[in-house]
């Protein structure tokens, strides 16, 4: 007889299988945070002064913030004098000029990845910036991208050879006082990567980073910025994994990503870090900056996510409207699982004349998780005839699991179209087991299940016409 | 076909079944009869394998294999059938999804070929026309916007589709109108074979007026108090349950 042992446990809740850790030794400062530690970064990565300046700003700022309490996630209190601000693998001088220099042992992790490097990067047509904790260590197809005049190179590199294109862009769309944990980022950042893409070009490839912590205590702080010059496009992919951990990792990234007159920039993200165990021991902290700003008319910026790692996501990718005509994307799959919270959304803030924002979020809870989507429609006085879809639907399995949506609005241009339409459903225990008890396996009764709401809610959207809600001035 | 002994299972904290025995040959049709509360409908529910219940002590045997080593799937592959007290609605998801989908997996299960659309719908309506049922109940979600009567007849189409070994029908007379009842009993005698067997959970007598049962047991405080032919269900009909309580305690 044939076992059946594709069930739901073992479908959510496989285990991790990026769980190890590469035993290259590891350069790292001892934990705790002053002015020393954000001087030693800057001078460990031989930054000019301006940067040096500007992280000094973000940590005094910092020290003045407090941590964020409005999200609904729950954790225990961060020490953040117990975290290692920087750790570099120690090769650091001599950076390898070629993937033959590479550490093996890094070869070898990114083996276990499965991570294109190699040739596999060239046959999947996507060029890698690898980042291994906190210093990019290869980089591949600058040629070919620097024959198109797109720079796409680690943070730090930019910093020494573009500092000009850093310091115009660097916190323009995320200031450091932005809030507690972009300011963190703002004076400790370690690596990232940095894209620009000059006047009418098209980036001839897909960009791809792929992220992972490895030392271990040591949070890691990226910082990402993308400037897509005028009518320029960029289409950028951002993967994570992380190794298995006990103690909760912190992790507070940045990205800034800056759109001219008819630029478009589509950002998407696939997150797979280690959520923690079954009974919400470990995993990532993932309190992340994301926004891009349409600063010129006619600009786009997409931001796509699927979002199935993490202990906790607190995560929020925006779009600034200050260009007219200009248009602002978010599409969101949020999968929770155990004791994972997530707590997601985006922001669309409207500013210039006939801006258009499309919000799509999904999110799936199950075991004991709490999904909750949070997004802000604001639109300015001088924004006229903006306009905002949102989509917000929900999946519940199980009993035990949360869904919670807030929606924010705040519309103060009475020309304003916004809708808003939210669904909640739930897939029972005991609807289940009545398929089960029918003889079909665990898998195929969740996803009959799910494909029958799926189903119901595609045949009442197409039975109503859609609701239309002219919202007029609130001054709330 | 099935060997209950000294099975004890509780919900939560909860102990419901305190040392259950019970034997059912093939081709035999047993009823259970009992209060309310009595762990009529908790013992189904463990035979089937629903998580909520935990079993303690004591085994099940089914057709000599131990029962509660498997999945719920796996047991109704194995032939094992649960007509819900409450038949679950699941929006979207039509009925003849959900049938044609039963009907394969235990197929596949069993090495035979599975149906297909053709087959399958040829299969369908000759049962239902069997049961004396609306065609169109194929094209509805499952129980969705069901009456009653509809959801009990819906269990009994599963239960002639499928054919299992081992029926076990969870007061599916509760609730019914004469008209429905008969149904049900069409559907539950059809199904008598001799290398069958089937298990009535039930509150009364009505519905063995109709499906004329080779044991009667009564269930009180998660254990057989008593089993005996069908004359014990007219008995108790006439007696009430105390009357065995009492007996038991004497």
């Amino acid at each position: 007889m044939t076992t059946e042992t594709e069930n739901i446990e073992s479908l959510v809740n496989r285990r991790y299988e990026h769980g190890f850790v590469t035993d290259i030794d590891s350069d790292s400062l001892p934990p705790g945070l002053d002015e020393d530690v954000v001087r030693a970064i800057s001078a460990r990565k031989e930054e000019p002064e301006f940067m040096l300046e500007w992280r000094l700003r973000a940590y005094r700022l910092w020290l003045e913030m407090r941590e964020p309490t409005w999200a609904h996630v729950h954790y225990p209190p961060i020490d953040f004098n117990e975290i290692s601000y920087f750790s570099a693998p120690k090769s650091d001088k001599d950076r390898p000029k070629s993937l033959d220099e590479v550490d093996p042992k890094l070869l070898e992790t990114y083996d276990k990845l499965g991570i294109p490097l190699h040739e596999r990067a060239r046959l999947a047509g996507v060029a890698v910036d690898a980042v291994f904790d906190s210093v990019s260590v290869a980089t591949t197809f600058k040629e070919k991208l620097s024959e198109a005049g797109v720079i796409f190179c680690s943070f730090s590199e930019a910093v020494k050879n573009h500092p000009e294109l850093v310091q115009k862009y660097l916190g323009t769309v995320v200031p450091q006082r932005d809030n507690f944990y972009a300011a963190l980022n703002s004076a400790v950042f370690s690596d990232g990567s940095f894209v620009y893409v000059p006047k009418g070009v098209r980036c001839p490839m897909e960009l791809s980073t792929y992220f992972r912590i490895n030392a271990a205590n040591t949070g890691q702080f990226e910082r990402t910025l993308i400037v897509a010059d005028e009518g320029s496009h960029v289409s950028y992919l951002e993967g994570c994994t992380a190794p298995m951990r006990d103690e909760n990792q912190l992790h507070a990234a940045v990205v800034e990503l800056v759109a001219l007159e008819g630029a478009e920039i589509k950002y998407s993200t696939v997150q797979n870090w280690y959520p923690g165990d079954e009974n919400g021991k470990g995993g990532i902290f993932n309190f992340v900056t994301k926004r891009g700003d349409c600063r010129g008319a006619n600009s786009k910026i997409s931001w796509t996510q699927v979002e199935t790692g993490s202990a906790i996501t607190w995560k929020y990718p925006s779009c600034i409207l200050r260009g007219d005509n200009s248009v602002g994307e978010f599409y969101s799959v949020a999968v929770a699982n155990n004791f994972q919270q997530a707590d997601t959304g985006t922001k669309m803030i409207h500013i210039g004349r006939n801006t258009r924002s499309t919000i799509v979020s999904k999110g799936i809870s199950a075991g004991r998780a709490q999904n909750a989507y949070r997004g802000l429609v604001r639109v300015m006085p001088q924004a006229r005839d903006a306009r905002n879809h949102t989509q917000c639907d929900s999946l519940l399995i199980g009993k035990d699991c949360g869904a919670h949506t807030f929606p924010y609005m705040e519309i103060k241009n009475p020309s304003a179209r916004v809708e808003h339409e939210a669904t909640t459903s739930k897939i029972s225990a005991n609807q289940l087991f009545y398929c089960r008890q029918r003889g079909i396996s665990e898998q195929g009764s969740l996803q009959g299940i799910t494909h029958g709401i799926c189903r119901r809610s595609a045949e009442s959207a197409q039975r109503q016409p859609r609701r239309r809600r002219r919202l007029g001035t609130v001054n709330a | 076909m099935l060997e209950i002994k000294d099975l004890k299972a509780s919900t939560g904290d909860t102990p419901i079944l305190n040392g259950l025995s019970l034997t059912v040959k093939a081709g035999e049709v047993h009823a259970i009869m009992g209060p309310n509360g009595s762990g009529k409908s908790t013992l189904a529910q463990v035979i089937a394998g629903h998580e909520d219940y935990v079993v303690t002590e004591g085994s099940v045997e089914y057709k000599g294999r131990d029962l509660l080593e498997l999945a719920p799937e796996e047991r109704a592959r194995e032939g094992i059938f649960l007509g819900f007290q409450y038949p679950v609605e699941i929006p979207g998801v039509n009925n003849a999804y959900l049938l044609k989908a039963a009907l394969n997996a235990k197929r596949k299960h069993h090495g035979v070929d599975e149906v297909d659309a053709f087959e399958f719908l040829k299969l369908a309506r000759e049962k239902m026309a069997l049961l004396g049922m609306d065609p169109k109940f194929l094209n509805r979600g499952v129980n969705e916007g069901f009456s009653g009567g509809e959801k009990k007849r819906n269990e009994i189409l599963q239960l002639a589709m499928l054919e299992p070994e081992l029926a076990i029908l969870d007061e599916t007379d509760s609730g019914l109108d004469i008209d429905a009842l008969k149904a049900v009993a069409q559907g539950v005698n059809a199904l008598r074979s001799p290398d069958r067997a089937i298990v009535l959970v039930t509150h009364y007598q009505r519905l063995l007026d109709y499906v004329e049962p080779d044991v009667v047991h009564v269930l009180s405080g998660g254990k057989i108090l008593r089993s005996g032919d069908k004359s014990l269900a007219l008995e108790l009909e006439e007696k009430g349950y105390d009357w065995v309580r009492e007996a038991a305690n004497a």
